[in-house]
């Protein structure tokens, strides 16, 4: 009985020892020396592993910086605050960056833009945009299907009441992954600023008659603006307006001009679009009095 | 050779540890929502299968059998799985930090895996040769890896499928991995040991 016991235990014993010894010659002769800045500077990122920066996810951006491959400003989401503890931990300085926020360009909602068919098929836009050209009349249009809104890691984009993609300012952090995710090229990250601008808020560069009949808050390429612009910052970009921010003072000429009414300051897009509704009358009354 | 090969059929098709035997269906319902990560584990789960299988078969044969220690088995196993997955870890990150990246938490992972466990178990229990045993142990890992990845197969097309909501994300899985092991039921008696 005592035999079995001890028998037991030396055996045990010894497996254990040996396996523990076996595990230590492993760590010595397979030892990988990790820099300990990596995790500290792992800890200062989001976490969000949202690939805006280039790299696989988080943990990869970590020792790229921390080997001084890229520029500590290169995590997008954790912008100018992480940039600078990035900095600090790491004894570098950096240059200041822009923030950037996503920005949907259309507002073509379910009231305003035409259906062809009733869509009954798969939840994603790149499939329903397959089918038969999408069920929009409008071609370039939103689908509304929310393939931004997957796409955001930091939930900052929900489908509004009105069929189409609303961009939380707030919980936007600019990453572009909404960007890449919209199969209709809806989506842009522009630079957040005090001096907004003005947007055309369509992507259609379908003829005027095409575009009227599908949307009609879309652009019809009439040309009002860009004669409007005392600036001269709206170009024509194959039958579609485009204001260039850089040159945009924010004058507000081109809104009552437009006919469909898609022009809008930048000020406004963030609200609700149900507040957009009013807007094109509301501004161009306003403004059209105070000419 | 003859009974080899039908271990081996046996424990792929007509026995599989997923499907017939219902071990591992944590890892199989786990990380079967994508291919890529199916695949890594299967890969970690046939190397870990495999070694963990000969190492506690020669322990139990010649340590545990000897001293009439059959009883301790259990814990032996656990420890040796434990330190085999330890050590894989360790010497492939050194060795390819590639693999290493590939398969990344599922190492750890496979620590948990009851098939791991239960095929070290059976191989003592079946009284399989040393050949045997090992043959044993690649057929199965080959038949777990053969279930996740018809699993995530099946997962990655009906992300795309219209699903009724209250059926939506466990439900559906749980149903198509009941379904699955119903397909593999008929392969059930075609062979026996």
């Amino acid at each position: 009985m005592v035999v079995q016991i001890i028998n037991a235990i030396v055996a045990l014993g010894l497996i254990g020892l040996l396996f523990g010894l076996l595990l230590s010659m492993a760590a010595r002769v397979f030892a990988v020396k990790v820099d300990p800045r990596v995790e500290k500077v792992k800890e200062v990122l989001p976490g969000a592993n949202c690939g805006a920066c280039g790299y696989a996810g988080c943990a990869q951006f970590a020792e790229a910086v921390t080997r001084g491959e890229t520029d500590p400003a290169g995590c997008i989401p954790g912008g100018t605050n992480t940039a600078n503890a990035l900095a600090k931990e790491l004894g570098l300085e950096i240059a200041e960056t822009e923030p950037l926020v996503a920005t949907v360009f259309c507002i073509g909602d379910n009231e305003k833009a035409a259906d062809l068919f009733v869509y009954e098929g798969v939840e994603d836009c790149a499939v329903a945009g397959r089918m038969n050209g999408g069920f929009k009349a409008c071609g370039y249009g939103c689908l509304g299907l929310g393939n931004c809104v997957r796409a955001c890691p930091f939930e900052a984009i929900d489908i509004g009441p009105h069929g189409l993609p609303v961009v939380d300012q707030e919980a936007c952090t600019g990453c572009g992954l909404c960007v890449t995710a919209c199969p209709r090229d809806l989506l842009e990250t522009l630079p957040r600023r005090s001096n907004q601008g003005h947007l055309v808020l369509c992507r259609s560069h379908e003829r005027g008659k095409t575009v009227s009949k599908a949307c009609s808050v879309g652009c019809i390429a009439c040309k009002a603006c860009v004669k409007a612009c005392p600036e001269e910052a709206i170009t024509m970009d194959d039958k579609l307006a485009v204001i260039d921010l850089d040159k945009c003072n924010d004058c507000g000429e081109c809104v009552p001009v437009c006919p469909p009414g898609t022009i809008f300051p930048r000020t406004v897009i963030p609200k609700d679009l149900s507040e957009l509704e009013q807007q094109p009358a509301s501004t161009a009354s306003s403004a059209g009095g105070g000419q | 050779m003859e009974r080899l090969l039908s271990i081996i059929f046996i424990y792929i098709l007509v026995d599989n540890f997923v499907l017939q035997r219902f071990f591992g269906i944590c890892p199989f319902l786990g990380v079967s929502r994508k291919m890529e990560t199916a695949i890594g584990m299967s890969m970690a789960v046939v190397f870990v299968m495999t070694m963990a299988t000969l190492v506690t078969w020669l322990l139990y044969s010649f340590v545990l059998v000897p001293f009439n220690l059959e009883y301790l088995q259990i814990v032996t196993f656990i420890l040796v799985i434990a330190s085999l997955v330890q050590l894989v870890e360790t010497s492939l990150r050194k060795i390819s930090p590639t693999l290493y990246q590939g398969l990344g938490i599922f190492l750890p992972l496979i620590t948990t895996n009851c098939a791991i466990m239960a095929v070290a178990l059976l191989a003592v229990r079946e009284e399989f040769a040393f050949i045997e045993a090992v043959v044993f142990g690649i057929a199965a890992s080959i038949g777990f890896s053969l279930a996740l990845v018809i699993m995530a197969g099946i997962r990655e097309r009906l992300e795309m499928a219209n699903i009724p909501e209250a059926l939506q994300g466990s439900a559906v899985t749980l149903i198509t991995a009941g379904i699955l092991s119903l397909a593999f039921q008929g392969f059930r008696g075609m062979l026996t040991l």
